[in-house]
């Protein structure tokens, strides 16, 4: 049973595979109106996220199927003390596929072990969002026109933004593309990730400010420093005003750059910079709904002929 | 120091010095019925000083756990009273419910009936990774 659990799951070719077909469904959405009439996608969010299971439903329900599920793991029969292996495995007597959200890192690949429909990953904790970074490279592509000869900056909360170790994995398999890692000592990327890009040979720089580096991106990555990710209030309102971009920043970076950001934010990009057209954060999440159509269509395809 | 020699069973040789003791436990030598001995500071050309434990019964050991603790350990399989085949160890390439998660965030916390796999990551660094939440164990 194919599952989405990790971006790297994919291939290089089949994310290009991917894309294609989210591009098309973008081009031509009443082509898949009834592309999946009679199939259901359950929505397991044993962690509240309105954004992201809104996405994934709408994606079904652009394609004709139909959705259930739980908003929050109150709601579900963990309450009751089930196991998530035995969730799992009775959720998949409803549905066809499943899309699951859960704050405890590893559970959708848990969830895979036993599960008879297949599982993609709506986040898991600080650990991965492949969905988002699908939703990030389908952006990446539509504006840049290419995957590869890039400078990525990434910036705000990089230790425990899932969003960006998933990124960084996904951007790192395509020629020519190095990393800038902005964000304050305390918030870096895991050393694993930075291990890996050294092992491989991949330019990365890590650095403190994004005034310093702002003219070399073509890609600025902005992120949401999580309130609950930290253990210790004090440390969150030290931390969470660092890292704001504004017009004024803004003007020594390229006039071809693209600002991203998986949303929500909350103060680190001045809403001044939303009319910029280097902005491009709001036609990312619409095409979050497209590459989610696209995802579910093409596992319920492999599950079909398994 | 003399040990008697085996006919039939498993001699574990060339252990770290001091690390006999932690062998013994990962590998529950402690629910054998049969003999086991513990040879402590032996003296080696190669090691300076070396461990070796002597099963007296032909059983299974976990080649991926020993591997994991010690690789240059060498399994000497006794057959009427000599050696019949030396089995060289390699760092496994999966663990599986020999070291656990130390990630608070990780699945495995929340859900003890998982299995505790790991996969080698980094074989010059000797790092293992958690299967499910990537958090790093390394063997030094």
């Amino acid at each position: 049973m194919r599952h989405l659990i990790d971006i790297t799951d994919f291939s290089v070719e089949e994310i290009t595979e991917l894309l294609d077909l989210a591009d098309d469904m973008i081009a031509n959405p009443r082509r898949y109106a009834d592309s999946q009439r009679g199939k259901i996608l359950a929505t397991l969010f044993f962690e509240p996220s309105t954004r992201t299971r809104l996405s994934f439903e709408s994606a079904m329900l652009s394609m004709g199927g139909s959705v259930l599920g739980f908003s929050s793991a109150d709601s579900s029969s963990t309450a009751k003390g089930e196991s998530l292996t035995d969730t799992i495995r009775t959720v998949g007597c409803y549905c066809d596929i499943i899309a699951m959200r859960h704050p405890k890192e590893g559970a959708p690949m848990a969830g895979s072990l036993r599960s008879t429909v297949p599982i993609i990953n709506a986040g898991d904790g600080g650990h991965n969002h492949p969905t988002q970074t699908l939703t990030d490279l389908l952006t990446i592509r539509r504006e840049k026109g290419r995957m590869d000869h890039m400078v990525v900056g990434l910036c705000g909360d990089l230790k425990f933004g899932r969003t960006v170790h998933s990124l960084i994995g996904a951007m790192s398999r395509y020629e020519g593309v190095s990393f800038v890692l902005i964000s304050p000592p305390e918030l870096r990327v895991p050393a694993y990730i930075t291990r890996d890009l050294a092992d491989r040979g991949i330019p990365f720089t890590e650095v403190e400010t994004m005034e310093e580096v702002m003219p070399e991106l073509d890609i600025l990555y902005m992120t949401r420093v999580q309130r609950e990710r930290f253990f210790n209030e004090a440390d969150y309102i030290r931390l969470k005003d660092t890292y704001i971009l504004d017009p004024e920043k803004l003007r020594a970076a390229k006039k071809d750059m693209s600002i991203l950001h998986p949303l929500p934010r909350v103060n680190e990009i001045a809403v001044s910079v939303d009319d910029d057209p280097r902005a491009v954060y709001f036609r990312q999440v619409r095409n979050g709904r497209f590459v989610r159509m696209a995802l579910i269509t093409k596992l319920l395809k492999e599950a079909e002929q398994a | 120091m003399n040990i008697d020699s085996i006919q039939r069973g498993i001699v574990l040789d060339h252990i770290q010095s001091g690390r006999s003791m932690d062998i013994y436990r990962y590998l529950h030598l402690n629910e054998l019925e049969c003999s086991v001995a513990i040879i402590k500071n032996v003296k080696s050309e190669a090691m300076g000083r070396k461990d070796i434990i002597k099963i007296d019964d032909a059983i299974d050991i976990d080649l991926d756990v020993l591997g994991y603790i010690d690789p240059g350990i060498t399994v000497n399989i006794i057959e009427n009273g000599v050696i019949t085949e030396k089995k060289k160890l390699q760092l496994p390439r999966q663990l599986t419910n020999v070291i656990t998660c130390k990630n608070p965030r990780c699945i495995t916390t929340a859900e003890p009936s998982l299995p505790q796999i790991f996969r080698l990551a980094d074989e010059k660094r000797r790092v293992y990774r958690c299967m499910y939440c990537d958090a790093e164990r390394s063997k030094k």
